[in-house]
Parts: C-alpha cells; structure tokens; sequence
C-alpha cells in the first residue's frame, strides 16, 4: 500500500510536524521505501504467535500510591522556553 | 601525548591506588588529551571545572582512607542521553536546546556515587537514530582510525553510532570508558567500528531512569571501554535495581570482574548459520571462524545452531523502535522545555518547533511511527511486527537448549567514509543486521575488537548470552581477548 502525498500530509498533522507543500514528494518515497521493505515480514506465518509485549518475563510490581516528591516549581520550571508568575506561558487556546 | 591517558581502567584504578598519580592529574591529562583532540568532535559539551572538582573530591577521599571502588577517580564521558544535572543534555537534538536536566540519571548516578569522574557529554547520532553519528545537530563524529589503503585509505570516516562519540573518546584516549545506550546496537557497532569493547546488558539491567528515550522496550545502557575487564568494572558500577524505572529489574549485581577466569572449558558455543549474508565481505566470515577456532582451542564446544528468523529481525525492529519512538518524542512540543518556534496558533506552534527542531531522520522515524500506529494499520505492522518479534525470542529460547553463547560477527563491514550510505536509509538500517536481534530479545551481548582488516580498520566479533548471561559472556569474551590480541591502535 504506496502512501500518497495526501496521505503523508495526514501523517504529519497526526505527528505534529510541519512538511512544505514541495518536500511532500520525496518524503513519500522515502516512506515507501522503508514500508515496502518492511513488508517481507508477511512472509513469517504467525498465525497463534502471540504480540510480545514485554521482553523481560517479569510480574509488573506495584508501589504504595503516595506522593513522592514536590515542592520543586521553579526547578521543573527552570528549563522553559516562557514562564511567568509560577506558570508555563502557551499560547493560547480558548478564544 | 601523555601516557596516563593510556592506561586501562583497571591500571589507571591501581596506579591511583599505589599513589603514582593523583586523579586530578589523570583528568588533566585527559582535559588536555581532549582539547588536543577537538577535531574529531567526540563531546557535545566538555565539562573541565565538574572534572576538576570530581577528581579533587577523589583524591581527598583517597587521602582519607576512603576510596570508594575501582571506578575512584576514573574519567568518563557520558552519552548525551544522560540526564546530567545542570550539565547540558541534549540526545544530539536542536529540540532540546539548552536542556539542563534538574536531575541526574540513575546511572551516572551510581557512577558519580563510585567516584568515576565526568570530562563530558559525548556526541551521538540525534535520539539514538543512527548508525554513523551522522545525524547529531551538533555535527559528525569522526572515528580516531584511518584506513591504510583501499578505497577509503585516508579518509574520515564515521565511528558508528549511535554510541559515535562514546566510542571515539574511549578509543582515541580522550576518555578511559565511556557510557552509551544500545537499542538495537548502538553501543556494539560504534564500539566494533572503532577497535573497542561495547557491551549491551539484558534489558533491565541498568535503569532507564533519566536517559533521554527513544524506544522504550529496546533502551538498554551499558559500557565502552578498551578492555573487557574495564567493561567488567564499568557495568558494574552501572548496574542497580531501581525503583523509579518500572521494568528494572530486582537481582544481585555480581562482581563482573570476578567472571573473568579465562576458563571456558565445556562451554557450548552456538554458531548461527543464518548470520551468513550473502555479499559479507570474506574476511568478515574469515574473522567469525578465527573466533570459532579460540573458543575451540579453549576448551568450548562449538555447536551449529539455527535462529531462522533472524532476517526479520532488523524488518521488525524499523516498525516497533519507530513506533515507540513516535510515542516518545511526543513530548517534545515546545512547551515545557528546549526550542519553541512560535506559529499562528497552539498546533502551528507545534508542528513548526517540531519541524525545525527534528533532524531528518529523527522526523523519518516518527512519521514511519505514526502511520504504523495509525487506525487501520497498527494490525498490518505493529503488531505483527510484534507477533515476529515473539518468534524471534522463540528462535532464541530454542537454541539455549544446546548452546551457552552464541557466536557471531558484530558488524557486516569496517567503518565506512563520512558521506556514504548518507542517502540511503536501508543500506545505513543494515548496518546493524548483526546486532538487531539480540536487542529484539532482550538478550546481553558484547562486541570486542579481534583483528583488522585488509585496510587495516577493526573488525568486531559478537558474543549473545541468555538473559542475565552477563557473567558468561565476559568470560567467553575475556577468552577471546586474550586469543586475537588486538594491540592496534588509531
């Protein structure tokens, strides 16, 4: 299944990446490359084979739900790009 | 250059302790080593004053009775995965501009808290995506070795990846080890490129707490270093149970150097027949055998085994790592940390930091990602990428029942110039068909240098262990040293 532009530009709107409009050509065929490559796996029958989903045999542990840390507002602050007042800065999205 | 810089760990480790040198003298000569060195741009950031006052610290503990290990005033550098405090930590990414973590990993941690020395943050491929550290915003990394003749003779050449820059410091002496992450054999590769030992451990064996993720179920950290025994001491003051990382896992750390008996008299030594490729150049497949004859004249076993679906492994590997790496990277919006490029609104803001803050592959990866992911396809790819994945941990699991390790090349080629394979993401992807199942399963392995080529560069050969092997496979790798006695350096 060749991805077309159109659906490269759905793919980057999922992603949250901006794609101009001219680069849109290439990056499918890129894409396609890979996907059409990655497509000899229809070969391995895995039929009953179950998707692994940890790669570690281990019983997932579970922890006492208390709070662990805080009071380090300014130190998860320290590192944005705008803050303000004990606050990100977003733009703003509620007109 | 100073011949303290030279020195293995475990010399370094006991020229300290006797007194011949002091720590702050060894970083110093590293300090220097590395300005010396700059052309090879092996560090994102160098950290001289941190150096300085961690040696000094080193040294007076050392002066008071009270050195901590082997690892005591030892200089490293550090992945720039690692969150360090305050140090800059970037994963090799514009998008993380500026980042200084206001905490530090649980690994270099557990190094710091063995008295190893940081001198910097090594370079990498962007997020851990590459195979050539060709894909880092702050620029390649160039491997220390030259090629002596051949096409390539006198060119730069890449030191793998994405572990590029680890690996060129520790092997042109600008580091005594390093750290470095393996995902599907990013410490392996740059570690075979440029003539040392990198050594990836079970999954969950060293934490992931505080390395920056790319894919979460394959992100492993281990050790590059000269020797395997300095790989020893270094894993071991890596490796810890840790709470804060859900899938570390809770086992005693064993001494690793204690491993290294040189005996593997009765060891099984599985040797794979589909890690043939057609088109491996001879002296690959001359080197692989070499290795099969030191095991054998130790005293090992050499047992054929098959792990059929090797082939799929690297297939697989380019649906789940991009696919968990397109969760991962989701959090770099632009908000909350590093680069924001502001747009007309709150998704323009978005998809443009994103857009100019991602290198190209990195935005390859994570769209290939997101569409695999994507209603309608997760069945077709992912998950049957992870219904193979389960066959390809089967393939292992079967050949555990007639071999104790497992023997194979670690790369199918030396290094190659900067430049080549650049265009061609398939050809660079298949620099790992080597590596790429072991970290599909989980499993430890170890790559160490064991002859050079025609042109003269360092080929690795590439030892698997069963989970938690980590102890076998030292000692059959420390057997393997000793027999190749790989003395060359760049």
């Amino acid at each position: 299944m060749a991805l077309d532009t159109d659906t490269v530009k759905r793919i980057a709107r999922l992603a949250r990446i901006h794609v101009d409009e001219a680069d849109l050509g290439l990056l499918a065929d890129e894409l396609n490359n890979i996907l059409v490559w990655v497509e000899q796996l229809d070969e391995v029958n895995t039929d009953g084979v179950e998707p692994m989903t940890s790669v570690v045999e281990m019983i997932q542990r579970l922890r006492v739900d208390v709070v662990t840390d805080g009071d380090i507002r300014n130190r998860v602050l320290a590192n944005a790009p705008l803050s303000a007042d004990g606050f990100f800065v977003v733009p703003k999205v509620i007109e | 250059m100073s011949a303290l810089t030279n020195l293995t760990i475990a010399q370094a480790g006991a020229g300290l302790s006797k007194g011949e040198f002091t720590a702050r003298e060894l970083t110093d000569d590293y300090l220097s080593a590395m300005e010396a060195a700059r052309g090879l741009n092996a560090y994102i950031e160098e950290t001289p004053e941190r150096a300085q006052m961690m040696a000094d610290a080193s040294d007076a503990r050392r002066t008071a009775g009270n050195a901590v290990g082997a690892l005591d005033g030892i200089p490293l550098a550090i992945k720039d995965l690692f969150c360090t405090e305050g140090a800059l930590s970037t994963a090799g990414s514009h998008i993380l501009d500026g980042f200084r973590p206001a905490y530090e990993s649980t690994v270099t941690q557990n190094l710091w808290d063995a008295g190893a020395v940081m001198l910097g943050k090594a370079n990498m491929d962007e997020f851990a995506m590459g195979s050539a550290n060709i894909t880092s915003y702050y620029g390649p990394t160039l491997n220390p070795w030259k090629a002596r003749s051949g096409d390539n003779a006198g060119k730069d050449l890449v030191p793998g990846g994405s572990s590029g820059g680890s690996a060129s410091a520790v092997a042109a002496r600008i580091a005594a080890g390093a750290t470095g992450t393996d995902t599907g054999g990013s410490i392996r590769q740059p570690g075979a490129f440029c003539g040392i030992v990198g050594l990836k451990p079970t999954y969950g064996r060293c934490s992931r707490w505080g390395v920056i993720a790319f894919a979460s179920s394959l992100d492993q950290a281990g050790p590059l270093a000269r020797t395997v025994e300095d790989s020893a001491l270094m894993l071991e003051g890596m490796v810890s149970y840790d709470p804060k990382d859900s899938t570390s896992v809770d086992l005693p750390v064993p001494n690793y150097a204690a491993a290294l008996t040189g005996d593997i008299r009765g060891l099984r030594v599985g040797v794979p027949a589909e890690y043939r490729i057609d088109g491996t150049p001879s002296e690959i497949e001359t080197l692989w055998q070499q290795g099969v004859h030191w095991l054998r004249d130790a005293g090992a076993e050499i047992v054929d085994i098959s792990l059929p679906h090797t082939k799929y492994a690297l297939p697989a590997y380019y649906i789940v790592a991009p696919a968990e790496a397109s969760s991962n990277l989701a959090r770099y919006d632009g908000m909350r940390y590093g680069l924001r490029v502001d747009g007309e609104d709150l998704a323009e803001t978005y998809e443009r930091t994103r857009a100019e803050g991602f290198g190209h592959e990195v935005k390859r990866r994570v769209m290939i990602g997101t569409y695999v992911l994507s209603a309608g396809y997760y069945d077709a790819y992912y998950l049957k990428a992870q219904r193979v994945r389960t066959r390809i941990a089967d393939d292992f699991r079967a050949a555990w029942d007639s071999c104790d390790v497992i023997l194979t090349p670690t790369t199918p080629n030396a290094a190659f110039a900067l430049g080549e394979k650049q265009d061609d993401p398939i050809a660079m992807y298949l620099n790992d068909i080597f590596t790429v199942p072991a970290s599909m399963a989980g499993l430890p392995a170890i790559s160490l240098p064991a002859g050079l080529s025609g042109d003269g560069l360092p080929l690795g050969l590439h030892l698997i262990a069963p989970p938690f092997g980590e102890e076998t496979l030292l000692r059959a790798a420390g057997v393997l040293e000793s027999a190749a006695g790989f003395t060359a350096q760049p």
